[in-house]
């Protein structure tokens, strides 16, 4: 089952002279693990908030084409009735923070309040998203003495409390150390799993190659591909599209080795250490 | 350049965050790693004078730093923050990167012409009058690079300067770290990316639960692989492909890789 749908999405911000995303099409199905790569400015992060309404009902602009995201078409409805389907992690948790609550805690329980969720219920979901993501040492804390990486936990966990749909993650693990972002990318695998569609943009093509099926490249607002994290990373152009494939594929590339009997180059450290001792993949 | 003897600091008196830290610094470019919590951005402010060392001393060029004002050691060491958010608060980009400049008594002049040098070299000379606060995330970490690197201060400190950039950004980056190493200058970073810190730094401090663990030649740390585990980090991507495939030395960059690859078969 489709559960988002985009076709000919064209969006430029008010003010700027070029189109942020250019003639987007593609869909994705329910369970997906996706990712989003592409440089700076390439659009992901527009593209991010197309998909939870942001784009364009808060920032306004000019806005062509269709978005369908759990059945809804987003034009046509409220950032409030988009955020009960899908939720989105902001790419700075600083951002993401309300400052209206004095708590970890609170600041969690902000959006279940919002939404009308009950009381008994609020306090279920709090304590398993604290536990999730590993910060209810923290719980009582004010939300701007946390660390980065903390803030950063703290942003996912009010998101997954929500209970969305669909997941829409803007590089969630910036400010966590390498140990951190492997657990919070378990976390998110594990939800995605449940059925959950979790859509994700990150510059870590290393985590991008191990945990997503499917990656979308974009360049200056445009599709350049939509495939296996095999096939676009074993892209020839990539570098010119502002991406550097993981490190396995490139060490690959160079010494000309491709997985036995296809035509891509190994993207994990298992199949590149495959392919390296010579037992085919 | 930098003399640190016992140096212990908390936050609140039941738990410490840094305790007994002995640490000497030259001129090589140092990263700094370790899990998050592990006490390093608390480090680099007691470094810079933000914070006040419970016991030890700090020593920056044979002065002590708690017998100075942090306005005093900005002219010395400057420290770019992990958040842009809490850095920047002028209106114009020009503005917000001569503001540290003229606040070391650099006259106007001259203050405008580090700016706009600095704001080159991070290429935003092209949006002087923006208003910082509209530029994307990325661009206000390299805003805030420039604006401490417009001080030219010896000692220049980054927090996480790779979060939020792309292949292009952290190639700025690594430009930037070279040209203030060609300068003499002492470059330290609090960073997770391996990969980078593989590539760019001479010298690696891990720290954990407040101490230091490693502390040594990039590639030495890297090869100190029950260590690095007890810390929570891991070596850079390549450096675990070696050694699954058996290579008997250390390797830290791609390059080192594919040269060992091509010159010899490994072990299988």
């Amino acid at each position: 089952m489709k559960r988002i749908v985009v076709e000919g999405l064209k969006y430029k911000y008010p003010l700027a002279d070029s189109l942020a995303l250019n003639d987007v099409t593609f869909d994705i199905k329910q369970g997906e693990f996706i990712g989003i790569i592409g440089k700076n400015l390439a659009g992901k992060s527009t593209l991010c908030q197309a998909l939870v309404g942001l784009v364009p009902h808060f920032y306004k602009g000019a806005y062509g084409g269709k978005v369908f995201v759990g059945g809804l078409e987003v034009k046509n409805h409220s950032i409030a009735d988009i955020s009960l389907k899908v939720g989105m992690v902001f790419q700075n948790p600083f951002t993401q923070v309300t400052g209206s609550k004095m708590t970890v805690y609170e600041e969690i329980a902000f959006g279940l309040e919002n939404i009308g969720v009950p009381r008994s219920e609020i306090i279920e979901r709090i304590d398993s998203v604290l536990n999730l993501l590993k910060i209810e040492q923290v719980k009582d804390h004010n939300p701007f003495d946390l660390s980065g990486g903390q803030m950063q936990r703290m942003a996912i966990a009010s998101i997954i409390a929500m209970k969305p749909d669909i997941l829409v993650l803007d590089e969630p693990t910036s400010q966590l150390d390498p140990a951190g972002s492997e657990e919070v990318f378990q976390a998110i695998q594990s939800l995605s799993k449940q059925g959950i569609t979790v859509i994700l943009a990150e510059h870590k093509m290393e985590k991008i190659a191990q945990y997503c099926d499917r990656v979308l490249l974009l360049n200056n607002g445009k599709v350049v591909d939509f495939d296996t994290p095999g096939k676009v990373f074993s892209r020839e152009d990539l570098e010119e599209k502002g991406v550097t494939a993981p490190v396995y594929t490139r060490v690959c590339k160079a010494l000309g080795v491709k997985k036995a009997g296809t035509d891509e180059y190994p993207v994990t450290l298992e199949e590149a250490e495959r392919v390296l001792r010579g037992d085919g993949a | 350049m930098i003399k640190i003897a016992n140096l212990s600091f908390s936050y609140n008196k039941e738990t410490p965050v840094l305790t007994g830290i002995k640490l000497e610094f030259d001129r090589r470019s140092t990263a700094i790693i370790g899990q998050n919590g592990a006490g390093k951005t608390t480090f680099v402010k007691l470094l810079k004078g933000l914070l006040k060392a419970d016991e030890g001393e700090i020593l920056i060029h044979d002065h002590n730093v708690n017998r100075k004002t942090a306005a005093q050691l900005a002219r010395t060491i400057g420290l770019v923050f992990q958040n842009p958010n809490d850095q920047i608060f002028k209106r114009t980009v020009l503005d917000e990167v001569m503001f540290g400049p003229l606040n070391i008594k650099m006259d106007k002049q001259t203050a405008k012409e580090k700016a706009i040098e600095a704001l080159k070299m991070v290429e935003l000379d092209g949006k002087l009058e923006m208003n910082p606060h509209d530029l994307s995330l990325s661009e206000k970490k390299l805003l805030c690079i420039a604006s401490v690197v417009a001080m030219e201060t010896d000692i220049i400190i980054f927090d996480e300067p790779t979060i939020a950039q792309d292949h292009g950004g952290k190639e700025k980056i690594r430009q930037i770290i070279q040209a203030l190493k060609d300068k003499n200058k002492l470059v330290m970073t609090i960073i997770h990316d391996m990969d980078f810190v593989a590539e760019n730094f001479e010298r690696t401090i891990v720290f954990t639960e407040g101490k230091v663990l490693l502390d040594g030649d990039t590639r030495y740390v890297f090869s100190q692989k029950e260590l690095l585990e007890t810390a929570c980090v891991e070596a850079p991507g390549i450096t675990k492909l070696a050694e699954r495939l058996g290579f008997k030395d250390t390797v830290i960059t791609v390059e080192e890789f594919i040269n060992l690859k091509q010159t010899c078969s490994p072990p299988r």
